[in-house]
Parts: structure tokens; C-alpha cells; sequence
């Protein structure tokens, strides 16, 4: 089977269990794929002898039972994984390689999939274009350079190329669906504390929340019912019964109601995004869904919010590397302290020093009122927000992303840009809802655009189910020619 | 409210993070231009609002006070860039 990489996660599947195809078979087709992609730069580190040999110990004994099996699987560099080197796409844990590892992608691993890799990220999560890791820009396969969105980069890059069949990135601001966005995919950032945090390289911790991309909606309701669940070590995973996603998936949405927000139109938007959103109404409208007009006031003020309490949680969280107990050291400096400075400097980047410096300031005596405490109110009004329409609609449609994807370089100067390419996705983590993007359609230059579907705290179904049906009857299918190879 | 030159040096002093002279100018323009973006909230009367400090319906669990591993001091100290024995070596603190 020469094509098997450019199929669904699902039906991968079913050719496994309908042994057409054996594990082997099937991380070779993709190790092949990988050693032909170097241009795009989407992996930091490989596991392919690991991976051979947890797919040829597969084969010999399989188990068809669980929802991953046989699967190979690479995964954003900010999971921790076991003996295997984890940088989240710092120079400050070039050298890292934990001991444990991540309660996700042990779920994971514990449904029948092993690791195939692992895949480049901005530093720390910090970026919306891949272009802040230390290990170089990824390249969009829709286009030699254009950046595959950020920070989960590397995994949209290499999932849109058909070097996995799926894979798991994390989102504070965005970090899932802008990069899904960018490439044509689909990627889901879960409700606050339904995936476990523990084992993730943190980044801001009360916005992080770890989530699927994939090529479907199926694909997206297997990945998140092998991901999810509660953890004891994680003191925010919500304790509630497991669901099961991808069983429960059904297209008939008759009846919901969807709330258009009329504070998602923003000034200088490109026609062909209210285009798509327009087209999105409608295929909705068409499947029987009622399209409701609500109001969530707050939403300009979610950015500038997010921008506090982001690099606020970042600085503490960061304040660990240290160059003492795991990662870079610094050879420079005359004592303790310079030590830690010179590290410190050295290790991070410029977009994770500039971050620092914001959240160490917000929070710094004298200003901890006006920033900080300021937008956590503010953070509250937000959440209110949108309790206040989901009182009458079951699920919110916007577009993902205010653009497609740019060339590299492109906003790299001004970091305020940069970030506003998060204003249609941060007010989600603000307020710790899931959200589904969901490829819709291509703008004139033949790139692609997301909507975005909102729901309430721990819909997820419902918002799978919408996608579902939205996805049967969109139409829109990936089609990229492998130029880099 | 701008941030200057000599605000921006303190605070990479708080961070323990050196700031190489040659960008303390690029620095202060972007800081400031992200500030001017976040100070937007002023706008709002925020009076009468509660600051939301958990996005979770729920209070932080507390779990038995029982010991779940140990003996992994090796493991802790692998990752050390410069170690003596069980100890981590950091530069000389006391003269």
C-alpha cells in the first residue's frame, strides 16, 4: 500500500486490524516520508528505532482492542518523554532528558500507540509562527515559505505532510487551532483540566491545556478519548467518567442553536474570511441548526488581557532554570548570581526573555494592581461573557484565525502583530472552554482557512458532532503536492 | 506610562537575566509597544468586579500525606550540568 500515509488515522485503523497492512509496514512508509521532509524542519529529535521495534512487537502479538493500536505517533517537543530528549524548542534544554514521563502521551502509549518523534514547537510555546525555536523555522507544506502557524508548528507542519497520522500539541492562546488553521487541519484545544498538565513543560498554567490534530473529526474524537482523563497529579484535572468521543459521534445537529458573535468581525479583516464564516452559517443553517446573533462585549479586551497574565504565569514558571539542576549552563560569571544571569540569558530566546521581562514586571511591587490584578478582573468579564450566551445557544461559530498563513519573516519585527494573529482563539483559553478548528476553505492564494466552533465547559461531543457534520458537508479536502521531496 | 532604559535594566535584574547592552534599545521599543497595547484595559471600569483567580468550579484537592516514591536520587541529578557525588555544584557562595 503506497499511499497508506495520506489516509485518515481511522481508516490507518482499520487496515490494521483488517491486517492489510502490518505496524511495520506502516511506521516504515512514514519513516520514509520523514527522511524525505528534512526541508521542512518539523521534527527536533526521531525515535525510529524505538519505534520499529515497538511496531514489530505489535505485530507479533497484536491487540486490536484499544483505540491506538499499532500506531506510531510523533508528538510535540513540549511532552516529557521518557529517556527520550524533550527541548521544547529551547537552547536551555538542549540537554534534557527526563526521567518520567507525560500523563498524556503515557495515555497514549497505554491505547496501543508508541513514539515516532518528536516535533518542533516555538520556545516554550511562545509564538504564532514556529519562528521562535531554537531549532529553526518549520515550512508549511502548503507552501515553501510560509510558517505552518505556532507554537504547535512542528506538529501541524508534519501532520499536514503525512509524516504521522495524528498528533497532540498544547494551547494557551491558540497554539492548537491557529497552526490547524494554517495547514488545513483540524486541531482541538479540550476544556480546562480534562487532559492531565502533568509531564508538560509549562508555559502559563492557568491557560495551558494539551489537545489532538488531525486530518479529521473522527480521528480528533479518537485522539482525545485516548488523551483525556483524570489525573491525580495534576491538581487542576477535572475527576469526572470518561467519555467515549469517537462512539458517541453522530451528524445530525437539528435543532442547536449556534451563536454568531458580532465582535468577531474586526476591523481590516480580509473579505474572504467573512466569505467563509458566511459559508459556514450556511451549511449549518442548511443541516438544521439555528443561528442565533449574541454579543460577548469584552472580547477586544481579551488579548491585552491574555498579554498580562500569560508572561505573568510564564515568568514564574521559568524561574526554575536555573543551570543547576537540569538544562544549559553558562560558563560565564564570577558568582552564583551571575551565573544564573549569564544562564539565563544565554538559554532563553528573544521572544521568552521579552515575556519575562513582561510578566516579571506586571507582577513587580507597586504595578501588581494595575496589571496584574486589573486583568484578572477583567478575565472574569470575559468568562462572564460567554456564561451568559451559553445560556441561549449550545455552541459559538467564528472564524479561527484573522488570516491564513504569512511568509516567514513577515511579522517577526513587530511583536504586537504578531500576537493579534491570536484574537479570535485566546478568548477560549481566558476562559477555559474547548474549541474545535476546523479547515473551511481556501483563500485566493490557495491557503487555508479555519472556523472555529466554541463550546461549554466539557462539550466536547457536541462541538465534535458539529464539526462532523460541518466537515461531511464542507467539502473542503487537503491537496498538497509534495514539493519538498 | 514608558518604560525606560534604566526600568527595563531592574527588571532583568529581578529575572536574573543579563541584558546585553547593544539591545536595551530594541528592547525598550518593544516593551513599550506591548504596553501600550495591554494599558487598552484602562478603558474599563473594573470597580466592582471580582478578579477571577480559577477558571474551575471546583477547590484544589488535598491528597494523603504518604510518600509515593524516593530513592531516585540518581535519576534527579542525571540531568545536572556539573554534579560531585550527590551534590549539584554551583559556583561559590560563601567565602
Amino acid at each position: 500500500m503506497s499511499n497508506i500515509t495520506n489516509q485518515s488515522l481511522s481508516e490507518i485503523l482499520e487496515s490494521i486490524k483488517l491486517k492489510k497492512i502490518s505496524s511495520l509496514e506502516l511506521t516504515q512508509a512514514y519513516i520514509k516520508n520523514i527522511e524525505n521532509a528534512k526541508k521542512l524542519n518539523s521534527f527536533v529529535t526521531t525515535t525510529f528505532d524505538q519505534a520499529l521495534e515497538n511496531a514489530k512487537k505489535f505485530d507479533n502479538k497484536p491487540n486490536n482492542e484499544q483505540l491506538l493500536s499499532g500506531i506510531p505517533l510523533a508528538v510535540k517537543d513540549l511532552f516529557c518523554t521518557e529517556n527520550v530528549k524533550t527541548t521544547a524548542g529551547s537552547n536551555i534544554l538542549n540537554n534534557f532528558i527526563p526521567s518520567y514521563e507525560s500523563t498524556v502521551t503515557k495515555n497514549l502509549w497505554n491505547n496501543g500507540a508508541f513514539l515516532l518523534g518528536k516535533l518542533n514547537c516555538d520556545e516554550f510555546a511562545m509564538g504564532s509562527s514556529n519562528e521562535t525555536s531554537f531549532f529553526g523555522n518549520v515550512i508549511n507544506p502548503i507552501g515553501d515559505q510560509l510558517v505552518p502557524g505556532g507554537s504547535s508548528g512542528g506538529s501541524s507542519s508534519a501532520l499536514a505532510a503525512d509524516l504521522t497520522p495524528a498528533t497532540i500539541g498544547t494551547d494557551t492562546g491558540g497554539s492548537i487551532r491557529q497552526p490547524a488553521s494554517f495547514t488545513g487541519t483540524v486541531g482541538l484545544k479540550p476544556t480546562y483540566g480534562l487532559c492531565s498538565r502533568w509531564g508538560i513543560v509549562a508555559f502559563a498554567s492557568s491557560l495551558d491545556q494539551a489537545g489532538p490534530m488531525t486530518k479529521t473529526v473522527n480521528d480528533c474524537s479518537i485522539m482525545l478519548e485516548a488523551m483525556s482523563g483524570f489525573d491525580e497529579k495534576d491538581s487542576t484535572s477535572i475527576n469526572k467518567k470518561k467519555e467515549i468521543y469517537s462512539k458517541n459521534l453522530k451528524d445530525n445537529i437539528k435543532g442547536l442553536k449556534i451563536g454568531i458573535p458580532k465582535e468577531y468581525r474586526v476591523d481590516n479583516m480580509p473579505k474572504e474570511i467573512d466569505e467563509l464564516w458566511e459559508k459556514g452559517k450556511k451549511i449549518l443553517k442548511d443541516l438544521g441548526a439555528q443561528l442565533i446573533d449574541i454579543s460577548l462585549p469584552h472580547t477586544k479586551y481579551a488579548l491585552p488581557t491574555y498579554y498580562i497574565v500569560a508572561p505573568a504565569e510564564a515568568s514564574s514558571n521559568l524561574a526554575r532554570y536555573d543551570g543547576v539542576r537540569y538544562g544549559y549552563r553558562s560558563e560565564k560569571g564570577k558568582d552564583l548570581i551571575e551565573m544564573y544571569e549569564n544562564t539565563r540569558s544565554e538559554g532563553f530566546g528573544d521572544e521568552v526573555k521579552r515575556r519575562i521581562l513582561i510578566g516579571t514586571y506586571v507582577l513587580s511591587s507597586g504595578y501588581y494592581d494595575a496589571y496584574y490584578l486589573k486583568a484578572q478582573k477583567v478575565r472574569q468579564l470575559i468568562k462572564k461573557d460567554f456564561d451568559d450566551s451559553f445560556t441561549k445557544v449550545d455552541a459559538i461559530l467564528t472564524p479561527s484565525t484573522p488570516s491564513s498563513a504569512f511568509k516567514i519573516g513577515e511579522k517577526t519585527n513587530d511583536p504586537v502583530s504578531m500576537y493579534l494573529n491570536d484574537i479570535f482563539t485566546v478568548p477560549v483559553n481566558l476562559a477555559g472552554l474547548p474549541a474545535l478548528s476546523l479547515p473551511a476553505g481556501l483563500d485566493k492564494k490557495g491557503y487555508p482557512l479555519g472556523l472555529q466552533l466554541i463550546g461549554k465547559a466539557l462539550d466536547e461531543q457536541k462541538i465534535l458532532n458539529i464539526g462532523y457534520a460541518f466537515e461531511k458537508n464542507c467539502g473542503y479536502k487537503n491537496e498538497i503536492k509534495k514539493w519538498w521531496s | 506610562m514608558s518604560l525606560d532604559k534604566e526600568k527595563i535594566k531592574h527588571v532583568a535584574k529581578l529575572a536574573r537575566i543579563s541584558v546585553d547592552e547593544a539591545k536595551v534599545d530594541s528592547l525598550t521599543k518593544d516593551l513599550n509597544s506591548i504596553f501600550k497595547f495591554i494599558e487598552q484595559l484602562n478603558e474599563l471600569n473594573t470597580d466592582k468586579v471580582e478578579p477571577l483567580t480559577s477558571i474551575l468550579n471546583q477547590s484544589l484537592r488535598s491528597r494523603k500525606d504518604e510518600i509515593s516514591d524516593g530513592k531516585i536520587r540518581e535519576k534527579i541529578l542525571k540531568n545536572s550540568p556539573k554534579k560531585n557525588e550527590e551534590f549539584f555544584v554551583v559556583p561559590k557562595v560563601v567565602e
